[in-house]
């Protein structure tokens, strides 16, 4: 049971990556991506990452998809529903990147990554995660507050009427 | 479910179609929707190799500040896409090109 869901989670993730690649439609891309975001944070809860599961949800659906949408809303004119986008070099870009997807796959796979055999068995993260933030990488985490003032700033500054 | 490979061959399909999509497309938020499913693969990358290999919460630790940067990165990306737009009245990438004249 857990593993056909798995790869319907899988599935699901490919499916609506492509779509997001691949589609005509910027509104049908930008709901795909929400597949994507809310399949990617089914993995994590595969990969015992139940923190980062609930992080992704709250972050990705719940904030950057809302400004991807408002960003589409306000850069189009909304008379009709059908927001078409255009592509260049559709040829010549995908024939690069699946040469790229070939060479990763070539080059991970054969790979015999040392303890790829034995998974950690489930336990809450939450409390490792905060243990961490606030020791090894207290540094990290004061330079991402800064950063995201920098960035509250700067998006407010540069969003204004009057430059 | 239970093997490294499954996750590796996710993420980097992930990968190549979010370069696929900054590569092609013309328009800004559309780029914007590339780079996201790119760093989205390289968190599965990290929590994958967390769980099966270091055996430890460093690769979930680096995927929160990945995710914080990717909002951070987001929400100045739109305003500038915004006054792109207020400028030009379009957001094409290809023809926003005014430092090279």
């Amino acid at each position: 049971m857990a593993d056909f869901l798995f790869w319907m989670i899988w599935a699901l993730i490919v499916a609506s990556a492509a779509l997001v690649a691949f589609g005509n439609n910027l509104i049908h891309s930008v709901f795909a991506l929400m597949g994507t975001f809310l399949g990617v944070a089914g993995i994590y809860i595969f990969l015992n990452a139940d923190f980062l599961a609930v992080t992704q949800i709250v972050v990705y659906v719940g904030g950057i998809l809302v400004l991807l949408i408002f960003g589409i809303m306000l850069t189009n004119q909304i008379s009709s529903a059908q927001i078409s986008q255009s592509s260049v070099q559709k040829g010549l870009g995908f024939v690069v990147v699946l040469g790229l997807l070939a060479i990763i796959l070539s080059a991970v796979l054969p790979h015999d990554w040392v303890g790829s055999t034995l998974p950690m068995a489930f336990e809450e993260t939450v409390s490792g995660i905060g243990y961490l933030l606030f020791t090894d990488y207290l540094i990290l985490f004061e330079i991402a507050s800064v950063l995201l003032l920098g960035a509250l700033i700067g998006a407010a500054t540069l969003a204004r009427k009057e430059l | 479910m239970d093997h490294l490979s499954s996750y590796l061959v996710l993420s980097a399909i992930l990968f190549c179609l979010g370069l696929y999509t900054v590569v092609t497309r013309r328009n800004a938020v559309a780029i914007l929707m590339g780079v996201e499913l790119i760093l989205n693969a390289a968190n599965i990358n990290f929590v994958a190799f967390s769980k099966f290999v270091t055996h430890d919460l460093d690769g979930h630790l680096i995927s929160v500040f990945i995710i914080m940067l990717a909002a951070a990165e987001a929400a100045v990306a739109l305003a500038i896409i915004l006054n792109l737009y207020n400028d030009r009245g379009h957001i094409n990438v290809d023809e926003a090109n005014a430092l090279k004249q």
